[in-house]
């Protein structure tokens, strides 16, 4: 069973933790310092890889881009990052990354190095997996496990075709819409009892978890649930994330 | 009224290697449901016969084509004629598509419409056809294009719709298209994506490129009438996007070679290739995903997309179509480049020798055609597609040559 597989099965009571922020923000050292912090209590960190057209993201993720990549953040520095908390840390690490910065570097060396730099696996947010089956079979060849997004639009046969692809979780975007904190969500029951129906790998729900009331409504139907957004503006506000994290991770709770 | 039926893309929306999805899962539904909608009407004689009405009658088609006399002499080598897409009503070739596009919308049961736009062509032709149909239009546009084409702005809001200003990255097409899909993803119920482009996800480049091929269809007619004979002996057109020159080229791109003309893409140099703030994707770029589309890309090495540079703010985007990402690789059509100056150049000539005055985008491929048509005999024809109007690059080309309109 793969570490990230594994982080599920161990979080027992609760949804599975997992914490979103984009690499080097604020600055590459004061990242590591907060996202080390933040995994003392997650189950696993998602590691954003900074894009300069990030379409699947709000204005919060955005602008956190924009800081990062304004510092010079590059794959090559993304690489180094993931290293570092790979040495502070054992639990699973994922990189999240739009497609083009792994084509650019090419598929097969950008997975085989985040792979030999401790990565557990990959969410790639635009790549829908039937578009391109060879290259997730890279990731999967170098022990990645490879994690794509489903919607509340997504079909029966979407949910089929994709969870076919999938190896870690599967990442269910609560509303339509970008990534962003929001005050509620909608009923998320029907959606992940689809996703179940084909799938036996866990489900975890991201986009507009934002406080302990969103954490604990996904957790009530899910087995993880991601924050970003609401944890970039704690540090855009000049305040430590743990605090919130720690509200979020009460709020997964469900026993 | 028909739609050709092209070879590609294939039906995984691939030409060649590029094109493709690369978009949020959200959106996969969407554009299957747009393709299967867009096929199906493809072949219904009303929606045809509809759309045949509205190109007639409302957007002026046909469009003429014009034996440029006064330059075919000064240039001393090839006929010369002008396909007058900046007669169409709005002032560009854009209305061909978004009227297809908003009668696909309304069959579809959409009331909002969505939009980028760069020099605000797009943008007007969408408020344009909203406010014909009755439908409700967002358009998106970069700070800095909202700056260069205020006028264009104008027209879109006394049209009825709402334009918003995107101050993310670059500010220029390529933001305001990240916002109008970021919109889309929010909002894909009940919206119909109006791109303008032969960009974006399939089945979009198929869509756009199928209703700009009116363009090239005419062109035939039209030289058979003139010059006794459907293909040219080369056709020029600027590519930002590539919708006008798709929409010039594809009627015969897909000829045998020995029968197909020469087709010249023509990107805009800006500032020379060499100063890297260009806007030439193929002449200068390297393959890459942008707006949900595999293609030829300004992206650096680690896959950061570089800003575009353009004095047009209509062919300032970092990326192309798929569909002349193909044809460039093939060798179908041969893609150059034309400098902001030499573009300033041919804006003058155009307006001084023919009393037209052609977008700026448009004067890069009159730029073009004119080191091209000396290099050509007196029985050879050259076509170029002058894809819009100058009015709303007046007030830029005066701030940039000041004065001296000489």
């Amino acid at each position: 069973m793969s570490r990230i597989r594994k982080a599920f099965e161990e979080a027992k009571g609760r949804a599975a933790v997992i914490p979103y922020l984009t690499a080097g923000f604020p600055d590459p050292e004061s990242y590591l310092r907060i996202a080390a912090g933040l995994l003392d209590q997650a189950d696993m960190l998602e590691i954003g890889l900074p894009y300069s057209d990030p379409l699947g993201d709000g204005p919060t993720i955005q602008h956190s881009g924009d800081v990062a990549l304004s510092q010079g953040v590059n794959t090559r520095k993304v690489l180094e990052l993931t290293a570092e908390l790979r040495r502070k840390s054992d639990k699973p690490l994922l990189l999240m990354t739009y497609i083009n910065p792994v084509i650019a570097y090419g598929p097969e060396r950008f997975f085989a190095d985040f792979a030999a730099a401790g990565l557990d696996g990959i969410i790639l947010p635009d790549l829908p997996p039937d578009e391109d089956p060879q290259l997730v079979a890279k990731a999967r060849a170098v022990g990645l496990d490879t994690v794509f997004l489903l919607a509340p639009t997504s079909t029966d046969e979407r949910i089929e075709k994709v969870t076919s692809y999938v190896t870690g979780f599967v990442y269910t975007v609560s509303v339509t819409g970008v990534t962003g904190a929001r005050d509620r969500l909608p009923d998320l029951a029907p959606l992940v009892r689809r996703i179940r129906r084909f799938s036996d790998a866990p489900v975890a729900i991201g986009f507009g978890i934002s406080n302990r009331e969103t954490a604990h409504q996904a957790a009530l139907v899910a087995d993880g649930v991601v924050v970003g957004s609401a944890l970039i503006r704690e540090i855009e506000a000049g305040r430590d994330p743990a605090a919130l994290l720690s509200e979020i991770r009460e709020g997964a709770r469900v026993e | 009224m028909y739609i050709e039926d092209f070879s590609l893309p294939d039906e995984r929306g691939r030409f060649g290697p590029y094109g493709g999805r690369y978009v949020p899962e959200t959106l996969i539904p969407a554009l299957e449901e747009l393709e299967e909608a867009y096929l199906k009407l493809k072949k219904d004689p009303e929606f045809l016969a509809e759309l045949d009405y509205y190109l007639r009658h409302y957007a002026g088609r046909p469009s003429p084509l014009y034996f440029a006399a006064n330059l075919s002499e000064d240039w001393g080598g090839a006929r010369v004629y002008l396909k007058r897409e900046d007669l169409n009503h709005t002032g560009a070739h854009k209305i061909n598509n978004t009227l297809g596009q908003a009668l696909l919308a309304r069959r579809m049961g959409k009331k909002r419409v969505i939009a980028e736009t760069g020099a605000g062509q797009h943008g007007v032709s969408v408020a344009t056809v909203a406010a014909l149909f009755g439908l409700r239009a967002v358009i998106y546009m970069g700070a800095e294009d909202v700056r260069r084409q205020a006028l264009n702005v104008f027209r879109m809001r006394l049209l009825g719709a709402e334009v918003r200003t995107v101050t993310s990255g670059t500010q220029t097409l390529k933001d305001a298209t990240n916002e109008a899909i970021r919109d889309w993803v929010t909002n894909v119920r009940d919206t119909y994506y109006i791109l303008g482009s032969v960009v974006g996800p399939h089945p979009y480049p198929m869509l756009v490129r199928d209703f700009q091929s009116v363009i090239g269809r005419e062109m035939a007619a039209q030289l058979r009438e003139a010059e006794g004979r459907d293909v040219p002996d080369a056709i020029v057109a600027c590519v930002g996007g590539g919708s006008n020159a798709i929409g010039a080229f594809a009627h015969f791109a897909y000829l045998p070679p020995e029968k197909r003309p020469r087709l010249i893409g023509v990107e805009a140099a800006g500032e020379g290739i060499a100063s890297g703030r260009h806007a030439a994707s193929i002449v200068a770029g390297r393959r890459g995903v942008l707006h949900g589309s595999y293609m030829y890309l300004l992206h650096d090495a680690d896959g950061q997309i570089q800003p575009a540079h353009s004095i047009s703010a209509g062919l300032d985007y970092p990326g192309v179509g798929p569909e002349h990402s193909y044809y460039a690789d093939r060798g179908i059509a041969e893609y150059v480049s034309v400098t902001d100056e030499e573009a300033l150049e041919a804006f003058k000539l155009l307006s001084r020798r023919e009393g037209i005055i052609p977008a700026l985008e448009s004067a890069h491929a009159v730029a073009y055609a004119a080191k091209l048509a000396p290099q050509m005999t007196a029985d050879e024809v050259l076509v170029i597609n002058v894809s819009g109007r100058g009015d709303k690059d007046v007030n830029e080309v005066m701030r940039v040559m000041g004065e001296d309109s000489r």
